[in-house]
């Protein structure tokens, strides 16, 4: 992780703020969401594409706080879900007391409740960073997760609040009952979420709170409070996480006790991680990534939860950049113009790896059916062969697969290493 | 008075179950600056391989493999895996923990479903042992404090009279110099994870028969087992104990008496309104002790690092 957050605290000093070659990959990406629904019209996709939407921001808020700061919460579900449950009080204001506010409107006022908790309980929380600073956050959302059953005024029990988006001032002559209008809406405060999150890091106290994060002893040197740098980074993210609450409010009109306890702040921590916590884009991947892993393999198959665990525990021992670590890792070789060394070796590995991976699926699959299925229920099928799960053969043949393409695997792997090391090196073949 | 009694006793037992995974926990935490998050689940290992070895053999031998293998489960973790994340710093080490808390997790539920497992106390101690105004209480409990007592009393003693103690308390200290006077510090470090998350699995094979071994179980216990060691003061372990004692007993009490708020605020004078269900402060008046129970260690962890920031016996400032 050091590595990958040095890259981007030693980003060139000199250049301007806006110039025009980075506004281009902002310009592309607001085209690109503008045009999705013209490809994806289902409301099925536009609620996953809304879902990503919201990881994205809370996900990116969270990156504030561990990727900028050097701060690891395990209670940051707790601001995004105060900042929605806020967001559907108003809402449900709006609809019964009358009260004037538009729809595009009601993520300012998520943000801003959940930015009034992050000042109070940053006030004690952001002390130290590190392990304190994670006990403490994990004890803070435990607290207010608890006290969301027993505050039914707030919190609505167990059952959660519900509203009605649908019942404020139309805005342009859109009142938000259609999924895509909400997809524009969701999308258009992503833009703005993202693009003042990235500001937020160019400015000095963004900068300062790398230096935090890197030696706060020699922040503390220079003149600056770590505690007080710690709190304000707190206090900017527990806005955006609580932008995302009034997003998830506005988009699935209800909240319950899920949205702040425990298992929310976890997973918004491994998406986070495997996205890559040293660059701003990383979690913007894992977002991606982990939602459409979470659709696609959640419809395949039941043991999803462990396969995505011992992805982030080997992401976590191998490749601690995470996915965007892994992509800028070929920085270099592209600089160097020897990209295309990469790509023969990479084919060449990729056929055993994938079928090791899906064999080692298949023996998981198989002994996982053979455990559980009910009464005499032997037949299972797996990527499109029907067999017999109780029977030693498919077990047998998907060890004996996994075990050949393990052992291929580790014969390429040297030579992955030498084309490696040659993409890397600058001047002529050594 | 007797009833009481009896919270005082079922108190204890809570509170030391929670110190035998806090002292594992602290010893850790203190030796190699890593925060466990996993702990919980080396506890739900062991109620596990309990019940498994249980069902073969019966509850007395579960009672001793269990912690030991869950203990090289542990040792072996440390070695490829903790130490390999190392070299990254500490949070990295808690992200790690983290992730093989959610793994464990899926791994249990992968072997054995998420349903309860029928693990129960054995014959020999299913029987109440005295009774106290007529509350009995279970032999098995009594059980539970001997052999928590016993384990306390065991690392005491190996901590501060035998001569492994006092390697670990040097390297507690100055892991460099005792490298350098000759001492394999990457052992013991390795030893005393192994140790550590034994005593978690010990504490899970007898908890499991009382708490239930369900896969939820290490995460119903994880927080509370955190926030218990930074009331008591991270690293200190007399403040591990202090914690789980305080813990226990609040926790014990606030269950067992129920107390209103609406008896507390009409005392000091306040008259409940017509409508309380429309009210906007019909939480506060409906409001009972033993339902803000459990938030209670949450909100003296609060107090206490509001108050007393390095906890009730930690030395230094956290």
């Amino acid at each position: 992780m050091n590595t990958a957050s040095k890259t981007q605290a030693v980003s060139n000093p000199n250049r301007r703020l806006i110039s025009l070659s980075s506004l281009l990959p902002w310009a592309f990406a607001a085209l690109f969401l503008l045009c999705l629904p013209l490809v994806f019209q289902s409301s099925a996709a536009l609620t996953i594409m809304n879902q990503m939407a919201i990881t994205i921001v809370f996900a990116l808020s969270y990156n504030m706080l561990l990727g900028q700061g050097g701060m690891l919460s395990f209670g940051h579900a707790v601001y995004m879900g105060l900042g929605g449950f806020f967001a559907m009080h108003v809402m449900n204001m709006v609809e019964y007391d009358g009260l004037w506010l538009p729809l595009p409107l009601l993520p300012v006022v998520g943000g801003l409740f959940g930015m009034t908790f992050a000042f109070l309980i940053g006030s004690f929380s952001t002390r130290r960073a590190g392990t304190v600073f994670a006990m403490i956050s994990l004890g803070v959302g435990e607290l207010i997760a608890a006290c969301s059953i027993i505050i039914v005024v707030f919190f609505g029990g167990e059952e959660g609040i519900s509203g009605d988006r649908t019942m404020g001032p139309e805005v342009l002559g859109y009142d938000f009952a259609a999924q895509s209008e909400v997809y524009y809406l969701t999308v258009i405060w992503l833009l703005v979420a993202t693009v003042l999150m990235y500001l937020f890091s160019r400015t000095p106290i963004g900068r300062i709170a790398n230096a935090v994060r890197d030696n706060e002893e020699r922040a503390e040197f220079l003149g600056y409070s770590q505690r007080h740098v710690r709190w304000m980074s707190f206090i900017a993210s527990g806005f955006f996480a609580g932008v995302a609450g009034s997003l998830f409010a506005i988009n699935f009109e209800i909240l319950t006790e899920e949205n702040l306890n425990l298992a929310t702040s976890g997973s918004i921590l491994l998406i986070t991680f495997l996205g890559g916590v040293g660059f701003f884009v990383g979690p913007i991947i894992g977002a991606i990534v982990f939602t459409l892993l979470q659709t696609v393999l959640g419809l395949y198959t039941e043991i999803w939860a462990l396969y995505l665990g011992i992805l982030f525990v080997s992401c976590v021992m191998f490749f601690p950049g995470g996915f965007a670590g892994i992509i800028a890792m070929h920085r270099r070789p592209l600089a160097l113009g020897k990209l295309n060394l990469l790509v023969g070796p990479y084919l060449k590995v990729a056929i055993p790896a994938i079928t090791s991976v899906l064999s080692l699926a298949a023996v998981l699959e198989i002994s996982f059916h053979k455990r559980h299925s009910f009464g005499d229920d032997h037949e299972m099928s797996l990527y499109g062969i029907t067999f017999d799960s109780h029977g030693y053969q498919a077990l047998g043949f998907a060890i004996v697969i996994a075990a050949i393409s393990l052992f291929l695997v580790s014969r390429i792997l040297p030579s992955i290493k030498a084309a490696w090391d040659e993409a890397n090196h600058a001047g002529d073949a050594q | 008075m007797a009833l009481f009694l009896v919270n005082i006793l079922d108190g204890l037992v809570t509170g030391l179950l929670l110190f035998m995974l806090c002292s594992g926990l602290t010893l850790i935490f203190s030796m190699m600056g890593v925060l466990n998050f996993a702990h919980a689940s080396f506890y739900m290992l062991g109620a596990y391989f309990a019940y498994q070895i249980s069902t073969i053999t019966g509850f007395w031998l579960g009672l001793l493999v269990a912690p030991v293998i869950v203990g090289v489960f542990g040792a072996l973790i440390e070695r490829y895996g903790l130490r390999r994340v190392h070299k990254y710093g500490h949070v990295p080490e808690l992200i790690f923990t983290f992730g093989l808390a959610l793994l464990i997790e899926e791994v249990i539920q992968f072997f054995w479903g998420k349903s309860q497992m029928a693990y129960s106390e054995p014959e020999a101690l299913n029987f109440a042992a005295f009774a106290i105004a007529g509350n009995s209480f279970p032999a098995y409990k009594v059980f539970m404090i001997f052999v928590a007592m016993g384990l306390f009393l065991t690392l005491l003693y190996i901590l501060t009279k035998t001569r492994i103690g006092m390697t670990i308390q040097a390297a507690l200290s100055y892991p460099e110099t005792v490298q350098n006077l000759g001492h394999n510090v990457p052992l013991v470090f390795m030893g005393v994870f192994g140790v550590g998350t034994a005593m978690a699995g010990l504490a899970g094979v007898i908890a499991g028969p009382v708490l239930g071994t369900f896969p939820g179980m290490a995460v119903q216990l994880g927080s509370i087992v955190f926030v218990t060691i930074v009331i008591g003061g991270l690293g200190s372990l007399w403040g591990a104990l202090v914690a789980s004692l305080i813990i226990g007993w609040l926790q014990t009490f606030a269950a067992a008496y129920n107390v209103a708020m609406e008896d507390i605020l009409t005392f000091f004078g306040f008259t409940k309104p017509e409508n309380i269900w429309d009210h906007p402060l019909q939480d506060l008046w409906t409001l009972t002790l033993p339902q803000i129970g459990p938030i209670l260690p949450y909100l003296l962890m609060v107090f206490v690092l509001v108050l007393r920031p390095q906890g009730l016996m930690g030395k230094r400032e956290t």
